[in-house]
C-alpha cells in the first residue's frame, strides 16, 4: 500500500534499483571491497592465520620490492606491454581485413565464417599449456623444443627477410612484418571477437551509400576508405580497448602475480605487483583512448 | 578514372565499352580467385592443428615412426581414445564440468539480463555513475582482485551473519561450487561487465511503446520484463549464453583459484601430460613403482587425444549453434 503513495518517478527508480540489485550487491561485496582491500594488502605484510589473516603495515616496501628486488617482474612487465603494443595493430588490421572479406558475397561464406570463429571457441590457456607440455615430452626438454622451433623457422625467415629487403623496405618494417608472419596463428586465434564486432559494424552500414558511391564512379578502394572505414571507426576504438584488455588477461604478468601469491605465499608483494600492473594498463588505455577518440568519426 | 565514370557511359565508343567489360570481368575473376586462396589458406591454418589431433587420435602405436604417413593413419585404432579417457576419467569429469558450466552460465545470463535491463530503461539517482562502474569492472584485471577474493571465500561470512549466529569465523567455500555460483548470480563472474553492456545496448534499442502498453494493461515491472522484454531478447541471450559457456568451460584462472581440486576439464587438461606419464605404465600392466618409462612419443599421442576429448564437446556444440552465433551477434547490438 505504501508504494501507492510514491510518485511514478520514484517508483520507477526503485524498480530500476531492484533490477540492478543483484549486480549492485555483487559489485559492493565482490568488487569494490576486494579492490580496496587489495590496496591495503599492497601496503602491508600479509600473513595467513588459521582463520583469516594478519596485516602489518609496511608502506611502499612491497612496491619497491616488486620494482627493484624481484628479479623478473620488471622485465616481464615491460615485455608484456611491448608485446601488446606490437600485437594490437596486427590484430586490428587482420580483423578488419577479415571482417571486410567475410562481409562480401561468395559461395561458402557461411562455412568460412564458421571456421574463422572457431578460435573463439577453442582459445583456452589450459589446452595451450597441455600442448606445449606434450611437445616438450615429444622433444625431450624445453630447450630442444626452442631449438627445433628456431631451426624450423629460421629457414623461412631468411628468405622472407631477403625478399622484403630486396623490395627496398626499411629494416624496421621488415622486422615487424616478419614478426607478424611468424605469429600468424596467434594473431588469427586472438582476433575472433574483434572480427565479430567489425562484421556487425559492417552490416550496419547502409547499402545505399555504396550504391551512390558506385554511381558517382568511386572504385572499391575509394569506397572502402571514404565509406567503410569512417563508418566502422568508432568500433576501432572499442576493438583496441578489447584487444588490450584481452592481451593482458592471459599474459605472463598475470601468471607472475598468481605465482607470487600462491607459490611463494607473498600476498602483499603480489597485490603490489597487480596494482602496478593495473596502473600500467590504465595508463595505456588512457593514452590510446585519448589519441583515438580525437580521430574517430561519429555519425 | 573515377571522375570520368559518368562520361564513360555517354561518350566512350561501343568497342571500348566492350573492352572495359571484359577487363572488369577478368579483374573480378582474379579477385575472386585471390579471395578463395586467402579464405582457404586462413581456414587451413585454423583447422590444421585440429586435423592433426584427429589423425593422432586414431593412429596406432606402430604408425608413430612411419615417415611415409602424413595425415591418414595406416592402422586405425580406438586404443588412444580409450586410454586417454581412462587417464582423464572422462565421463564423470565431463558430466561434472557440464553441470557446473551450465549452472554458472544460466546464473550469469539471468543476472546480467536483469542488470542490463535496469541500466537501459530506468533512471535512478547515480544510474549513469553506476554504469561507469560496470565498465570499470571490465577494465580492472582479475588478478588485482585475486588475493582478497581468495581470502574472502576462504572464510566466507556475509555481513558477519555466520559469526553472529554460530560464533565461528565464517565457512571455507574453497573447493566448492559456491564461489563461482555466487559471483555468477551477482553478475560478477567471467566478463560479466561485457554481458551487461551487450544487454543494455540491446534493450536500449527496443521501442518503449511495448512496455508502456504492458504497463497500461496492468503488468508490473518484473512481469513486463519476463513476459515481453526477455522473449524478444533472443539474440543477445544466445550471444551471452554461448560466450559465457565457452569462456567458463575454458577458464583456468577462477577455477584454479577457487576450486583447484575439483574435477573440471580445464584443470584436468593442464595437468594431462603429468597424469599420462604417471598412469599409462599402470594401464599397460606395469606396477606404479616399476620405474617404467613409456615412449615419450606415445605419451604425446595420448596427451593430444586427451586434448581432443576435452575440446570435443565445444566443437559439437559449435557445430549446432554456429549459425545462430554469428547471426545473433550481428543483431544483438554489440555495435550500438
Amino acid at each position: 500500500m505504501r508504494s501507492m503513495r510514491l510518485s511514478l518517478k520514484s517508483r520507477r527508480a526503485l524498480l530500476g534499483l531492484a533490477f540492478i540489485s543483484p549486480w549492485l550487491i555483487g559489485f559492493i561485496f565482490l568488487f569494490a571491497t576486494p579492490l580496496l582491500q587489495s590496496v591495503r594488502f599492497s601496503l602491508s605484510n600479509l600473513s595467513v592465520a588459521p582463520n583469516g589473516y594478519v596485516l602489518e603495515f609496511v608502506g611502499l616496501k612491497n612496491v619497491k620490492d616488486a620494482l627493484l628486488v624481484d628479479a623478473a617482474f620488471n622485465r616481464i612487465l615491460v615485455d608484456s606491454v611491448w608485446a601488446m603494443l606490437l600485437n594490437v595493430p596486427m590484430i586490428l588490421f587482420f580483423s578488419l581485413f577479415t571482417a571486410a572479406l567475410l562481409n562480401q558475397q561468395f559461395k561458402g561464406r557461411t562455412m568460412a565464417r564458421a571456421v574463422f570463429f572457431l578460435p573463439v571457441i577453442l582459445a583456452s590457456s589450459a589446452v595451450a599449456a597441455a600442448e606445449s607440455a606434450g611437445l616438450i615430452n615429444l622433444m625431450g626438454d624445453a630447450s630442444a623444443v626452442e631449438a627445433a622451433a628456431d631451426g624450423g623457422a629460421s629457414f623461412n625467415v631468411v628468405s622472407i627477410v631477403r625478399m622484403l629487403a630486396d623490395v627496398g623496405l626499411p629494416m624496421a618494417y621488415v622486422d615487424y612484418i616478419v614478426e607478424a608472419i611468424m605469429r600468424i596463428y596467434d594473431i588469427i586465434s586472438s582476433s575472433g571477437v574483434q572480427i565479430l564486432i567489425f562484421l556487425a559494424a559492417l552490416q550496419s552500414v547502409p547499402g545505399s551509400m555504396y550504391e551512390v558511391a558506385k554511381i558517382e564512379g568511386a572504385t572499391a578502394y575509394e569506397s572502402f576508405w571514404k565509406i567503410t572505414f569512417p563508418m566502422v571507426s568508432p568500433l576501432i576504438l572499442t576493438n583496441v580497448i578489447y584487444t588490450i584488455i584481452d592481451s593482458f588477461a592471459g599474459s605472463p604478468v598475470t601468471r607472475a602475480i598468481y605465482q607470487t601469491a600462491f607459490k611463494t605465499q607473498n600476498f602483499g608483494l603480489s597485490s603490489a605487483m597487480s596494482w602496478l600492473y593495473t596502473l600500467v594498463i590504465g595508463l595505456v588505455l588512457l593514452i590510446v583512448g585519448w589519441v583515438l577518440s580525437r580521430r574517430v568519426h561519429y555519425n | 578514372m573515377a571522375a570520368s565514370g559518368t562520361d564513360r557511359m555517354v561518350v566512350v565508343p561501343k568497342s571500348d565499352h566492350r573492352m572495359q567489360r571484359v577487363r572488369n570481368k577478368t579483374s573480378d575473376l582474379l579477385y575472386s580467385i585471390f579471395r578463395y586462396a586467402l579464405v582457404i589458406g586462413i581456414s587451413f591454418i585454423i583447422l590444421y592443428p585440429l586435423f592433426l589431433k584427429l589423425s593422432v587420435a586414431f593412429k596406432d602405436k606402430q604408425d608413430i615412426y612411419n615417415p611415409t604417413i602424413y595425415m591418414i593413419p595406416r592402422h586405425f585404432t580406438l586404443d588412444n581414445i580409450r586410454i586417454a579417457a581412462q587417464v582423464m576419467d572422462y565421463m564423470p569429469l565431463l558430466a561434472n564440468t557440464l553441470l557446473f558450466v551450465a549452472m554458472t552460465t544460466l546464473l550469469t545470463a539471468a543476472s546480467c539480463a536483469l542488470a542490463g535491463y535496469g541500466f537501459a530503461r530506468f533512471t535512478f539517482p547515480g544510474s549513469s555513475l553506476l554504469f561507469i562502474l560496470v565498465i570499470l569492472t571490465i577494465l580492472v584485471p582479475t588478478s588485482t582482485l585475486m588475493v582478497p577474493m581468495y581470502l574472502h571465500f576462504r572464510s566466507f561470512d556475509f555481513l558477519g551473519i555466520i559469526r553472529l549466529f554460530t560464533g565461528r569465523d565464517g565457512i571455507n567455500l574453497l573447493n566448492t561450487y559456491w564461489p563461482s555460483m555466487i559471483t555468477a548470480a551477482t553478475a560478477g563472474g567471467l566478463k560479466a561487465g561485457l554481458f551487461i553492456y551487450i544487454f543494455r545496448q540491446f534493450f536500449k534499442g527496443m521501442p518503449k511503446e511495448i512496455e508502456e502498453a504492458a504497463l497500461i494493461d496492468g503488468a508490473g515491472g518484473f512481469r513486463t520484463f519476463a513476459r515481453i522484454m526477455l522473449p524478444n531478447a533472443i539474440s543477445p541471450l544466445i550471444t551471452v549464453i554461448l560466450f559465457s559457456f565457452v569462456w567458463q568451460y575454458n577458464d583456468t584462472f577462477y577455477s584454479a583459484l577457487f576450486m583447484s581440486e575439483s574435477p573440471l576439464i580445464s584443470l584436468k587438461v593442464a595437468s594431462l601430460p603429468a597424469q599420462t606419464n604417471q598412469l599409462v605404465p599402470q594401464l599397460m600392466g606395469f606396477g606404479s613403482n616399476s620405474g617404467m618409462k613409456v615412449d615419450p612419443n606415445y605419451v604425446a599421442m595420448i596427451v593430444d587425444t586427451g586434448i581432443l576429448l576435452a575440446i570435443a564437446p565445444l566443437i559439437i556444440l559449435y557445430l549446432f549453434v554456429q549459425r545462430y552465433f554469428v547471426e545473433s551477434i550481428e543483431r544483438s547490438g554489440i555495435v550500438g
